[in-house]
């Protein structure tokens, strides 16, 4: 692991400096404040929209405002993850910097490792960000939720946000520019959105674990998913350990 | 003189192309090599290989003790590279990007701080060592890749053009540089511009589609490539002279051909070593004002020319 906090450090002002993080960060923040007004006020505004029409709109409630976070999160988060995962190794081969790097005495495991987690430390922080605007307004405008519920929630939301962009990262080892990259990634996503809908397996997918954070962040009853957490937790070092295998010998 | 670069039978294939044909040196520690050759003919390759940043299809090299190929991060704790086509950080400033290298390099706190002072003073950055380097101009830019190549003090220095951005002056200021190091750290320099490396390098390697073609000293390479002709060129306000010199001179035994390039007389002879006394007793007893008499010496261009004549793309791997 030579040269990884060095590296480590520099990715994470360089996600700073780029505007990923902030820019990141006030997506998701946006997403989290208007998660719960939208699922708040959505009754009322379908009814001033169809005013001749006579539509019965149930009441919201805090399960519709979760209902309502998660949805925009598995939508616009994958995106955003594949978006920051596609150039990170690709982007630096393509530009030279890699070759910069590498010629320097750091390890070839320890260029990966600090790229992936200056990644995760932002879709983390993003998270976290949306997490607490999420729980403000819900907290505001319905019922509070529970802290360690809804905190455990935004956990598997990440979880299933890094495997998307743990497998992007992997397109991203294996080729040499970002378009390529996020295409991986993509396709990658598509396929799990296609198992996911598909009974028993759809568990082990990252989209099939929004149904364990909406009944974690609501309080249901959530039985039989250590071992899908596991597969999911497996998926994104199989991705990684597969990522450092190709790249440990590649040529820059 | 112990060996800092050797290559051993290193060939380098990329499908059906050999970008390096079982190329075999030497570079002695301490010097400094000029590598030349055409566009495609292998240099940056074999850069790339020494360097640990590629692998030979077979073949060995040895880079400061140690094979590249190993993988071994010694190896490059000892090395440094400055890569022309390399982008650096934009997004930080130039004195950010060398404590990010010598933090790599492993240093801290004050000497950390005093090297990339150091550093900055030798390349001339210390002004704009506050700058974003995406504000850089190419000549900065070149000078700062070179300033992180210096930051550990390597035993082997690979530059692959390290002067075709700069201004005559930046030119002048690095081969400076260049020359400083002579004797401490072997510098292995890939570049096109023949001039500077005739003025600084003391070993050159010609090489033409991944086959190395020449390795001398700059000496060897001119006494092997140069032809038994000297040139002499007389003081302005004698206007026969020439024509009675060159008659003279024509009478000589040792004298094979004679000819006139504008002020320029040039005489070929058969055995140069004898010919050169007798054309100076040629010249004492003619009476002219001679302004300059010496053995045509090829330049390093002439030599290049020679080895590869043709210019033309081939299709190796660069």
């Amino acid at each position: 692991m030579k040269g990884y906090a060095v590296l480590l450090r520099k990715e994470v002002i360089e996600q700073w400096r780029t505007r990923r993080l902030p820019v990141v960060a006030v997506i998701f923040l946006l997403f989290g404040l208007a998660s719960p007004v939208l699922a708040k006020y959505t009754p009322d505004i379908v009814k001033l929209v169809a005013s001749s029409i006579d539509i019965h709109v149930p009441t919201p409630t805090v399960k519709d405002a979760v209902a309502q976070l998660i949805k925009n999160l598995s939508q616009v988060g994958v995106l955003t993850a594949i978006l920051l995962a596609m150039g990170s190794v690709a982007g630096e081969k393509e530009s030279g910097t890699a070759a910069f790097v590498l010629v320097k005495p750091v390890s070839r495991f320890a260029f990966l490792a600090a790229k992936f987690s200056g990644l995760a430390v932002t879709i983390a922080v993003a998270v976290l960000i949306c997490g607490l605007a999420a729980y403000l307004y819900t907290d505001l405008l319905f019922a509070p939720l529970s802290v360690l519920g809804f905190g455990t929630a935004c956990f598997v939301i990440l979880l299933g946000l890094l495997e998307i962009a743990a497998v992007t990262f992997l397109g991203s080892t294996l080729v040499r520019s970002s378009i390529p990259a996020a295409g991986i990634g993509i396709v990658a996503l598509v396929v799990a959105g296609v198992v996911a809908a598909l009974p028993n397996v759809g568990r082990f997918t990252p989209l099939g674990l929004n149904e364990l954070a909406s009944n974690l962040a609501l309080q249901q009853m959530a039985t039989g998913w250590i071992l899908p957490l596991i597969v999911n937790a497996g998926f994104v070092v199989v991705a990684l350990a597969t990522s450092w295998l190709v790249f440990r010998r590649q040529e820059i | 003189m112990e060996a800092a670069i050797v290559c051993q039978g290193l060939v380098k294939r990329y499908g059906k192309i050999t970008a390096l044909d079982h190329l075999d040196l030497e570079v002695p520690a301490g010097s400094l090599f000029g590598f030349l050759g055409p566009n495609g003919a292998g240099k940056t390759t074999t850069i790339r290989l020494l360097t640990g940043l590629a692998w030979p299809t077979s073949g060995r090299s040895i880079v400061a003790g140690i094979d590249p190929a190993s993988g071994d991060i010694q190896l490059r704790q000892r090395i440094s590279h400055q890569d022309q086509q390399s982008k650096l950080y934009g997004w930080m400033k130039g004195r950010e990007l060398l404590e990010f290298v010598g933090r790599l390099f492993g240093f801290r706190g004050p000497d950390l701080r005093s090297r990339v002072d150091e550093v900055l003073e030798k390349t001339g950055l210390i002004e704009a060592a506050g700058r974003h380097v995406a504000g850089y101009s190419g000549g900065m830019r070149q000078r700062l890749n070179l300033a992180q190549a210096l930051m550990n003090r390597p035993q082997v220095l690979f530059l692959d053009e390290p002067v075709s951005s700069l201004d005559p002056a930046g030119r002048h200021d690095v081969l400076n540089l260049l020359e400083d190091l002579r004797g401490q750290v072997t510098v292995f320099m890939s570049s096109h511009i023949l001039e500077d490396v005739e003025k600084v390098c003391d070993r050159v390697g010609i090489i033409d589609r991944g086959r190395l073609v020449v390795d001398a000293t700059m000496a060897e390479l001119q006494a092997r490539f140069a032809e038994p002709v000297f040139a002499i060129e007389l003081e302005p306000g004698q206007p026969t002279a020439q024509t009675d010199l060159l008659a003279v001179l024509g009478q000589s035994a040792l004298v094979e051909g004679v000819g006139r390039d504008g002020p320029v007389l040039r005489v070929a002879v058969s055995d140069a070593s004898r010919a050169g006394p007798e054309i100076l007793r040629i010249l004492a007893t003619s009476g002219v004002h001679v302004a300059r008499f010496e053995r045509l010496r090829p330049s390093l261009e002439d030599v290049f020319l020679r080895l590869v004549p043709s210019q033309q793309p081939h299709g190796a791997h660069e």
